[in-house]
Protein backbone atom coordinates (compact mmCIF):
# COMPACT_ATOMS: atom_id res chain seq x y z
CA UNK A 1 0.00 0.00 0.00
CA UNK A 2 1.16 3.44 -0.81
CA UNK A 3 1.87 5.83 2.11
CA UNK A 4 0.32 8.95 0.66
CA UNK A 5 -2.21 9.34 -2.51
CA UNK A 6 -3.34 12.24 -4.23
CA UNK A 7 -6.50 11.33 -6.48
CA UNK A 8 -7.47 13.77 -8.74
CA UNK A 9 -7.43 16.74 -6.15
CA UNK A 10 -7.98 20.30 -6.87
CA UNK A 11 -8.63 23.16 -4.66
CA UNK A 12 -10.08 26.58 -5.54
CA UNK A 13 -10.22 29.38 -3.62
CA UNK A 14 -13.41 31.53 -5.17
CA UNK A 15 -13.28 31.48 -8.52
CA UNK A 16 -9.57 30.92 -8.70
CA UNK A 17 -8.23 27.51 -9.50
CA UNK A 18 -5.19 27.21 -8.11
CA UNK A 19 -4.35 23.26 -8.34
CA UNK A 20 -6.43 21.14 -10.93
CA UNK A 21 -6.61 16.85 -10.32
CA UNK A 22 -3.41 16.21 -8.93
CA UNK A 23 -2.71 12.89 -8.71
CA UNK A 24 0.23 11.43 -6.71
CA UNK A 25 1.52 8.32 -5.51
CA UNK A 26 4.04 8.59 -2.71
CA UNK A 27 6.05 5.51 -0.90
CA UNK A 28 6.78 5.28 3.06
CA UNK A 29 10.54 6.26 3.24
CA UNK A 30 10.82 8.23 0.05
CA UNK A 31 12.04 11.61 -0.58
CA UNK A 32 10.13 13.64 -2.99
CA UNK A 33 10.79 16.54 -4.17
CA UNK A 34 8.34 19.41 -5.62
CA UNK A 35 9.54 22.04 -7.68
CA UNK A 36 7.67 24.63 -9.54
CA UNK A 37 7.53 28.66 -10.22
CA UNK A 38 6.21 30.73 -7.12
CA UNK A 39 2.64 30.81 -7.27
CA UNK A 40 2.14 27.57 -9.08
CA UNK A 41 0.62 25.50 -5.98
CA UNK A 42 3.23 23.82 -4.50
CA UNK A 43 2.76 25.13 -1.08
CA UNK A 44 -0.94 24.96 -1.41
CA UNK A 45 -0.05 21.27 -2.50
CA UNK A 46 1.56 20.34 0.61
CA UNK A 47 -0.73 22.29 3.07
CA UNK A 48 -3.53 19.84 1.75
CA UNK A 49 -1.13 17.06 2.76
CA UNK A 50 -0.51 18.95 5.94
CA UNK A 51 -4.25 19.10 6.46
CA UNK A 52 -4.26 22.84 6.77
CA UNK A 53 -6.28 23.43 3.79
CA UNK A 54 -8.99 20.68 2.76
CA UNK A 55 -9.32 20.26 -1.31
CA UNK A 56 -12.04 21.23 -3.16
CA UNK A 57 -12.42 18.37 -5.31
CA UNK A 58 -10.75 14.56 -4.91
CA UNK A 59 -8.70 12.29 -2.33
CA UNK A 60 -5.92 12.22 -0.25
CA UNK A 61 -5.47 9.33 0.75
CA UNK A 62 -2.65 8.48 3.86
CA UNK A 63 -1.99 4.29 4.71
CA UNK A 64 -4.84 4.00 3.07
CA UNK A 65 -7.65 6.27 5.05
CA UNK A 66 -8.99 9.50 3.70
CA UNK A 67 -7.44 12.54 5.63
CA UNK A 68 -10.64 14.13 6.21
CA UNK A 69 -11.99 11.25 8.35
CA UNK A 70 -8.85 11.47 10.49
CA UNK A 71 -8.94 13.63 13.61
CA UNK A 72 -6.92 16.42 12.27
CA UNK A 73 -4.65 17.29 15.13
CA UNK A 74 -3.22 13.29 15.60
CA UNK A 75 -2.77 13.45 12.07
CA UNK A 76 -0.58 16.48 11.65
CA UNK A 77 1.51 15.27 14.44
CA UNK A 78 2.44 12.05 12.13
CA UNK A 79 2.63 14.21 8.92
CA UNK A 80 4.47 17.16 9.91
CA UNK A 81 5.10 20.41 8.23
CA UNK A 82 7.77 22.95 8.29
CA UNK A 83 7.68 26.36 6.46
CA UNK A 84 9.44 28.88 5.34
CA UNK A 85 10.57 31.80 7.54
CA UNK A 86 9.42 30.39 10.89
CA UNK A 87 8.65 32.70 13.95
CA UNK A 88 10.34 30.73 16.76
CA UNK A 89 7.86 30.88 20.19
CA UNK A 90 8.74 32.07 23.44
CA UNK A 91 11.94 33.55 24.78
CA UNK A 92 14.90 30.27 24.87
CA UNK A 93 15.73 27.67 22.54
CA UNK A 94 14.64 25.28 25.15
CA UNK A 95 11.02 26.74 25.00
CA UNK A 96 10.64 26.06 21.50
CA UNK A 97 11.65 22.26 21.60
CA UNK A 98 9.53 21.89 24.71
CA UNK A 99 6.62 22.47 22.85
CA UNK A 100 5.90 19.80 20.55
CA UNK A 101 6.52 17.64 24.18
CA UNK A 102 4.10 19.77 25.83
CA UNK A 103 1.54 19.60 23.06
CA UNK A 104 1.54 15.69 23.55
CA UNK A 105 1.89 16.05 27.63
CA UNK A 106 5.24 14.16 27.64
CA UNK A 107 8.23 14.89 29.93
CA UNK A 108 10.94 17.06 28.12
CA UNK A 109 13.66 14.37 26.22
CA UNK A 110 16.95 16.76 27.14
CA UNK A 111 19.65 14.32 26.36
CA UNK A 112 17.40 14.15 22.51
CA UNK A 113 17.08 17.71 22.00
CA UNK A 114 20.80 17.89 22.49
CA UNK A 115 21.90 15.29 20.49
CA UNK A 116 19.34 17.16 17.71
CA UNK A 117 21.19 20.21 18.29
CA UNK A 118 23.92 18.64 17.57
CA UNK A 119 22.42 16.73 14.40
CA UNK A 120 21.87 20.47 13.28
CA UNK A 121 25.49 22.15 13.70
CA UNK A 122 24.20 23.55 16.93
CA UNK A 123 26.03 23.14 20.42
CA UNK A 124 24.40 22.10 23.24
CA UNK A 125 24.81 26.28 24.81
CA UNK A 126 22.11 26.80 22.00
CA UNK A 127 19.70 25.33 24.28
CA UNK A 128 19.38 28.16 26.63
CA UNK A 129 19.93 30.74 24.16
CA UNK A 130 17.34 33.81 23.43
CA UNK A 131 15.72 33.58 20.00
CA UNK A 132 16.45 36.92 19.22
CA UNK A 133 20.03 36.21 19.06
CA UNK A 134 19.43 33.51 15.93
CA UNK A 135 20.84 33.68 12.81
CA UNK A 136 18.32 33.43 10.07
CA UNK A 137 20.00 29.76 9.36
CA UNK A 138 19.73 29.09 12.88
CA UNK A 139 16.41 30.07 13.65
CA UNK A 140 15.30 27.98 10.37
CA UNK A 141 17.67 24.87 11.95
CA UNK A 142 15.82 25.01 15.34
CA UNK A 143 12.16 25.20 13.65
CA UNK A 144 12.80 22.53 11.75
CA UNK A 145 13.96 20.50 15.50
CA UNK A 146 10.74 20.94 16.65
CA UNK A 147 9.36 18.99 13.85
CA UNK A 148 11.45 16.36 14.31
CA UNK A 149 12.15 15.40 17.73
CA UNK A 150 9.50 13.40 18.28
CA UNK A 151 10.06 11.77 15.11
CA UNK A 152 6.71 12.33 12.40
CA UNK A 153 6.58 9.58 9.69
CA UNK A 154 6.36 12.36 7.06
CA UNK A 155 8.11 15.84 7.34
CA UNK A 156 7.02 18.51 4.68
CA UNK A 157 9.63 21.22 4.43
CA UNK A 158 7.89 23.54 2.63
CA UNK A 159 10.80 26.06 0.83
CA UNK A 160 12.28 26.21 4.59
CA UNK A 161 15.95 26.66 2.87
CA UNK A 162 15.06 29.64 0.89
CA UNK A 163 17.23 32.78 1.63
CA UNK A 164 19.63 30.33 3.77
CA UNK A 165 23.27 30.38 3.16
CA UNK A 166 25.13 27.05 1.69
CA UNK A 167 26.54 25.55 4.60
CA UNK A 168 23.08 26.18 6.25
CA UNK A 169 21.77 24.32 3.18
CA UNK A 170 24.55 21.13 3.60
CA UNK A 171 23.59 20.97 7.00
CA UNK A 172 20.13 20.42 6.14
CA UNK A 173 20.66 17.98 3.26
CA UNK A 174 22.51 15.92 6.03
CA UNK A 175 19.70 16.25 8.30
CA UNK A 176 17.13 14.87 5.54
CA UNK A 177 19.42 11.96 4.41
CA UNK A 178 19.39 11.18 8.36
CA UNK A 179 15.89 11.31 8.44
CA UNK A 180 15.58 9.08 5.33
CA UNK A 181 17.79 6.57 7.06
CA UNK A 182 15.13 6.42 9.80
CA UNK A 183 12.76 5.76 7.40
CA UNK A 184 11.07 9.17 7.42
CA UNK A 185 9.25 10.12 4.22
CA UNK A 186 10.28 13.62 3.24
CA UNK A 187 8.69 15.96 0.79
CA UNK A 188 10.98 19.23 -0.46
CA UNK A 189 9.46 21.86 -1.64
CA UNK A 190 11.92 24.17 -3.53
CA UNK A 191 13.12 25.98 -6.04
CA UNK A 192 16.31 26.17 -5.33
CA UNK A 193 18.49 24.50 -8.45
CA UNK A 194 20.97 22.71 -6.14
CA UNK A 195 18.22 21.00 -4.08
CA UNK A 196 16.61 20.14 -8.07
CA UNK A 197 19.19 18.55 -9.20
CA UNK A 198 20.26 16.99 -6.13
CA UNK A 199 16.06 14.96 -6.19
CA UNK A 200 15.65 11.62 -6.36
CA UNK A 201 12.26 11.94 -7.15
CA UNK A 202 11.39 15.24 -8.79
CA UNK A 203 7.67 16.32 -9.40
CA UNK A 204 7.05 19.78 -11.11
CA UNK A 205 4.29 21.95 -10.98
CA UNK A 206 3.29 24.73 -13.29
CA UNK A 207 0.19 26.73 -13.37
CA UNK A 208 -1.50 24.16 -10.37
CA UNK A 209 -0.70 20.85 -12.59
CA UNK A 210 1.88 18.04 -12.31
CA UNK A 211 4.26 18.56 -15.30
CA UNK A 212 6.88 15.94 -14.91
CA UNK A 213 7.33 12.89 -12.29
CA UNK A 214 9.10 9.73 -11.66
CA UNK A 215 6.11 7.54 -12.75
CA UNK A 216 3.95 10.31 -14.32
CA UNK A 217 2.25 7.98 -16.37
CA UNK A 218 1.33 5.86 -13.42
CA UNK A 219 -0.24 8.33 -11.58
CA UNK A 220 -3.19 8.88 -14.18
CA UNK A 221 -6.07 6.36 -13.96
CA UNK B 1 -30.76 66.72 49.22
CA UNK B 2 -31.30 69.61 47.73
CA UNK B 3 -30.62 68.67 44.18
CA UNK B 4 -32.66 70.83 41.40
CA UNK B 5 -32.53 71.03 38.02
CA UNK B 6 -34.87 73.18 36.37
CA UNK B 7 -36.53 72.95 33.12
CA UNK B 8 -35.27 76.60 32.34
CA UNK B 9 -32.23 75.77 33.35
CA UNK B 10 -31.73 72.82 31.28
CA UNK B 11 -33.10 74.72 28.31
CA UNK B 12 -30.56 77.41 28.91
CA UNK B 13 -27.83 74.87 29.45
CA UNK B 14 -28.48 73.85 25.79
CA UNK B 15 -26.33 76.93 24.93
CA UNK B 16 -23.61 74.26 25.48
CA UNK B 17 -24.79 72.36 22.80
CA UNK B 18 -25.07 75.17 20.12
CA UNK B 19 -20.92 75.68 21.36
CA UNK B 20 -20.29 73.16 19.37
CA UNK B 21 -22.46 73.23 16.79
CA UNK B 22 -21.14 76.48 16.20
CA UNK B 23 -17.53 74.71 16.00
CA UNK B 24 -18.75 71.94 13.57
CA UNK B 25 -20.38 74.89 11.49
CA UNK B 26 -17.46 77.06 11.14
CA UNK B 27 -15.14 74.25 10.72
CA UNK B 28 -17.43 72.54 8.41
CA UNK B 29 -17.75 69.13 10.27
CA UNK B 30 -20.84 68.05 8.75
CA UNK B 31 -21.70 66.27 12.16
CA UNK B 32 -24.50 69.30 12.95
CA UNK B 33 -26.98 67.21 12.02
CA UNK B 34 -25.51 63.85 14.26
CA UNK B 35 -25.69 66.16 17.17
CA UNK B 36 -29.20 67.13 17.18
CA UNK B 37 -30.06 63.71 16.58
CA UNK B 38 -27.84 62.35 19.28
CA UNK B 39 -29.18 65.32 21.21
CA UNK B 40 -32.78 64.33 21.36
CA UNK B 41 -32.33 60.80 21.80
CA UNK B 42 -30.35 61.55 24.71
CA UNK B 43 -33.06 63.83 25.53
CA UNK B 44 -35.66 61.04 24.92
CA UNK B 45 -33.91 58.36 25.98
CA UNK B 46 -33.44 60.15 29.50
CA UNK B 47 -36.65 60.91 30.67
CA UNK B 48 -38.11 57.59 29.12
CA UNK B 49 -35.82 55.73 31.49
CA UNK B 50 -36.67 58.44 34.48
CA UNK B 51 -40.04 57.79 34.17
CA UNK B 52 -39.76 54.42 33.88
CA UNK B 53 -37.29 53.72 37.17
CA UNK B 54 -39.32 56.12 38.94
CA UNK B 55 -42.63 53.48 38.39
CA UNK B 56 -40.45 50.64 39.20
CA UNK B 57 -38.40 51.84 42.01
CA UNK B 58 -42.24 53.13 43.22
CA UNK B 59 -44.12 49.43 42.75
CA UNK B 60 -40.60 47.53 44.23
CA UNK B 61 -41.33 44.39 42.41
CA UNK B 62 -38.75 41.63 42.72
CA UNK B 63 -40.02 40.20 39.39
CA UNK B 64 -40.07 43.78 37.34
CA UNK B 65 -36.39 44.65 38.98
CA UNK B 66 -34.74 41.52 37.58
CA UNK B 67 -36.69 42.02 33.86
CA UNK B 68 -35.17 45.34 33.59
CA UNK B 69 -32.38 44.07 34.74
CA UNK B 70 -32.51 41.26 31.96
CA UNK B 71 -33.47 44.02 29.51
CA UNK B 72 -30.12 45.83 30.36
CA UNK B 73 -27.75 43.03 29.95
CA UNK B 74 -29.96 42.39 26.69
CA UNK B 75 -29.04 45.48 24.87
CA UNK B 76 -25.28 45.55 25.91
CA UNK B 77 -25.08 42.07 24.29
CA UNK B 78 -26.97 43.44 21.44
CA UNK B 79 -24.18 46.37 21.49
CA UNK B 80 -21.22 44.16 22.25
CA UNK B 81 -22.75 41.63 18.83
CA UNK B 82 -22.32 44.68 16.92
CA UNK B 83 -18.49 45.49 17.21
CA UNK B 84 -18.00 41.41 16.88
CA UNK B 85 -16.81 41.82 13.08
CA UNK B 86 -18.30 38.48 11.85
CA UNK B 87 -17.16 36.35 15.20
CA UNK B 88 -19.89 33.62 14.71
CA UNK B 89 -22.98 33.70 17.06
CA UNK B 90 -21.57 37.22 18.90
CA UNK B 91 -25.13 37.64 20.45
CA UNK B 92 -24.99 33.89 22.30
CA UNK B 93 -21.49 34.68 23.52
CA UNK B 94 -22.10 38.12 24.43
CA UNK B 95 -25.10 37.45 26.34
CA UNK B 96 -23.72 34.78 28.38
CA UNK B 97 -20.47 36.63 28.89
CA UNK B 98 -22.27 39.16 29.83
CA UNK B 99 -25.16 37.54 32.02
CA UNK B 100 -22.74 35.92 34.06
CA UNK B 101 -20.02 38.42 35.01
CA UNK B 102 -23.40 40.61 35.80
CA UNK B 103 -24.45 37.91 38.22
CA UNK B 104 -21.74 37.02 39.63
CA UNK B 105 -20.69 40.60 40.79
CA UNK B 106 -24.01 41.13 41.74
CA UNK B 107 -24.63 37.95 44.10
CA UNK B 108 -21.53 39.29 45.48
CA UNK B 109 -22.06 42.55 46.25
CA UNK B 110 -25.70 41.49 47.78
CA UNK B 111 -24.42 38.16 49.31
CA UNK B 112 -21.60 40.46 51.16
CA UNK B 113 -24.33 43.30 52.43
CA UNK B 114 -22.75 45.97 50.24
CA UNK B 115 -25.68 46.77 47.97
CA UNK B 116 -29.41 45.55 49.21
CA UNK B 117 -32.25 44.11 46.88
CA UNK B 118 -33.96 46.79 46.10
CA UNK B 119 -34.38 48.32 42.36
CA UNK B 120 -32.81 51.59 43.35
CA UNK B 121 -29.23 49.98 44.07
CA UNK B 122 -29.85 46.66 42.24
CA UNK B 123 -30.84 48.62 38.85
CA UNK B 124 -28.48 51.44 38.63
CA UNK B 125 -25.75 48.87 39.25
CA UNK B 126 -26.22 46.42 36.69
CA UNK B 127 -26.27 49.35 34.49
CA UNK B 128 -22.75 49.72 35.25
CA UNK B 129 -21.57 46.22 35.59
CA UNK B 130 -23.41 45.48 32.12
CA UNK B 131 -21.99 48.27 30.16
CA UNK B 132 -18.38 47.84 31.37
CA UNK B 133 -18.77 44.26 30.35
CA UNK B 134 -20.18 45.70 27.08
CA UNK B 135 -16.88 47.70 26.29
CA UNK B 136 -14.89 44.92 27.69
CA UNK B 137 -16.14 42.42 25.28
CA UNK B 138 -15.83 44.84 22.13
CA UNK B 139 -12.27 45.01 23.02
CA UNK B 140 -11.71 41.56 22.92
CA UNK B 141 -13.93 40.89 20.03
CA UNK B 142 -11.50 43.77 18.37
CA UNK B 143 -8.51 42.14 19.62
CA UNK B 144 -9.01 38.68 18.62
CA UNK B 145 -9.93 40.04 15.16
CA UNK B 146 -6.60 41.48 14.85
CA UNK B 147 -4.43 38.85 16.53
CA UNK B 148 -5.93 36.27 14.34
CA UNK B 149 -5.28 38.40 11.01
CA UNK B 150 -1.68 39.54 11.94
CA UNK B 151 -0.49 35.94 13.54
CA UNK B 152 -1.72 34.19 10.73
CA UNK B 153 1.67 32.36 10.06
CA UNK B 154 2.09 31.62 14.18
CA UNK B 155 -1.12 30.09 14.58
CA UNK B 156 -0.33 27.89 11.16
CA UNK B 157 2.78 26.97 12.57
CA UNK B 158 1.55 25.85 16.12
CA UNK B 159 -1.21 23.98 13.92
CA UNK B 160 1.20 22.63 11.85
CA UNK B 161 3.13 20.89 15.08
CA UNK B 162 0.29 18.97 15.99
CA UNK B 163 -1.18 21.56 18.66
CA UNK B 164 -4.88 21.60 18.80
CA UNK B 165 -7.29 25.08 18.62
CA UNK B 166 -6.50 26.42 22.00
CA UNK B 167 -2.77 25.50 22.32
CA UNK B 168 -2.41 27.02 18.86
CA UNK B 169 -4.72 30.19 20.24
CA UNK B 170 -3.33 30.38 23.58
CA UNK B 171 -0.82 33.49 23.11
CA UNK B 172 -3.82 35.50 21.51
CA UNK B 173 -6.42 34.65 24.14
CA UNK B 174 -3.96 35.37 27.58
CA UNK B 175 -2.98 38.75 25.03
CA UNK B 176 -6.73 39.56 24.70
CA UNK B 177 -8.20 39.06 28.01
CA UNK B 178 -5.31 41.27 29.09
CA UNK B 179 -6.47 43.77 26.59
CA UNK B 180 -10.01 43.31 27.89
CA UNK B 181 -9.26 44.39 31.44
CA UNK B 182 -6.60 46.38 31.26
CA UNK B 183 -8.66 49.99 30.71
CA UNK B 184 -10.44 49.02 34.45
CA UNK B 185 -6.57 48.28 35.95
CA UNK B 186 -5.60 51.90 34.22
CA UNK B 187 -8.57 53.47 35.15
CA UNK B 188 -8.70 52.18 39.01
CA UNK B 189 -4.68 53.18 38.94
CA UNK B 190 -6.08 56.86 38.24
CA UNK B 191 -8.97 57.01 40.24
CA UNK B 192 -9.74 60.05 42.22
CA UNK B 193 -6.07 61.74 41.23
CA UNK B 194 -7.22 62.21 37.57
CA UNK B 195 -11.03 61.43 37.06
CA UNK B 196 -13.35 61.57 40.06
CA UNK B 197 -15.49 59.06 38.64
CA UNK B 198 -19.59 59.14 38.06
CA UNK B 199 -20.29 57.36 41.67
CA UNK B 200 -18.59 59.41 43.62
CA UNK B 201 -18.86 62.56 41.95
CA UNK B 202 -22.71 61.45 42.08
CA UNK B 203 -23.02 60.89 45.85
CA UNK B 204 -20.89 63.82 46.77
CA UNK B 205 -23.16 66.09 44.34
CA UNK B 206 -26.31 64.93 46.21
CA UNK B 207 -24.19 65.75 49.87
CA UNK B 208 -22.79 62.71 50.82
CA UNK B 209 -19.92 62.71 52.85
CA UNK B 210 -16.90 62.46 51.03
CA UNK B 211 -15.77 59.68 52.88
CA UNK B 212 -18.62 58.46 52.68
CA UNK B 213 -18.82 58.71 48.30
CA UNK B 214 -15.50 57.35 48.12
CA UNK B 215 -16.04 53.73 49.82
CA UNK B 216 -18.42 52.96 47.12
CA UNK B 217 -15.89 54.10 44.57
CA UNK B 218 -13.65 51.88 46.08
CA UNK B 219 -16.75 49.32 46.04
CA UNK B 220 -17.17 50.10 42.16
CA UNK B 221 -13.77 50.04 41.21
CA UNK B 222 -13.39 45.88 42.96
CA UNK B 223 -16.85 45.17 40.96
CA UNK B 224 -15.50 46.60 37.75
CA UNK B 225 -12.48 44.62 37.74
CA UNK B 226 -13.66 41.29 38.59
CA UNK B 227 -16.61 41.97 36.08
CA UNK B 228 -14.49 42.94 33.42
CA UNK B 229 -11.99 39.74 33.86
CA UNK B 230 -15.23 37.36 33.94
CA UNK B 231 -16.45 38.94 30.70
CA UNK B 232 -13.49 39.19 28.67
CA UNK B 233 -12.66 35.44 29.93
CA UNK B 234 -16.05 33.74 28.99
CA UNK B 235 -16.22 36.00 25.30
CA UNK B 236 -12.74 34.90 24.28
CA UNK B 237 -13.24 31.80 24.93
CA UNK B 238 -16.63 31.23 23.53
CA UNK B 239 -15.47 33.33 20.26
CA UNK B 240 -11.76 31.97 19.11
CA UNK B 241 -13.16 28.83 17.79
CA UNK B 242 -15.16 30.77 15.43
CA UNK B 243 -11.60 31.44 13.22
CA UNK B 244 -11.75 27.93 12.60
CA UNK B 245 -13.13 25.33 10.69
CA UNK B 246 -14.43 22.09 11.84
CA UNK B 247 -11.27 20.25 10.42
CA UNK B 248 -9.44 22.88 12.36
CA UNK B 249 -7.78 24.83 10.03
CA UNK B 250 -7.48 28.48 10.28
CA UNK B 251 -9.82 30.49 7.73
Amino acid sequence: MKQIVFEKVAYQVGQQQILHNISLQIDQGEVVTIAGPSGSGKSTLVKLLASLLTPTAGQIWYQGRDITQEEPVAYRRKVSYAMQQPTLFGKTVRENLQFPYELRQLDFDEQRALAGLQAVGLTAVYLDREVKNLSGGERQRVALLRNILILPEVLIMDEVTAGLDANNREIIAQLVAQLQQEGVTIIIVTHDEQEIARASRLVEIKQGQIMTGGQASEFSR
Amino acid sequence: MNLVVSNQGLALAFILVLVTMGIAYREKLQVNRDIIVSVFRAIVQLFLVGYLLKYVFRVNNYLLTIVLALIIVFNASYNAMKRSQGITHAFRNSFLAIFVSTGVTLTVLIAVGTIKMVPSQLIPITGMIASNAMVAIGICYRNLNQAFRDQRQQILERLALGADLKEASLPILRETIKIGIQPTIDSAKTVGIVSLPGMMSGLIFAGVDPVRAIKYQIMVTFMLLSTTGIASLIATYLAYKSFYNERKQLL
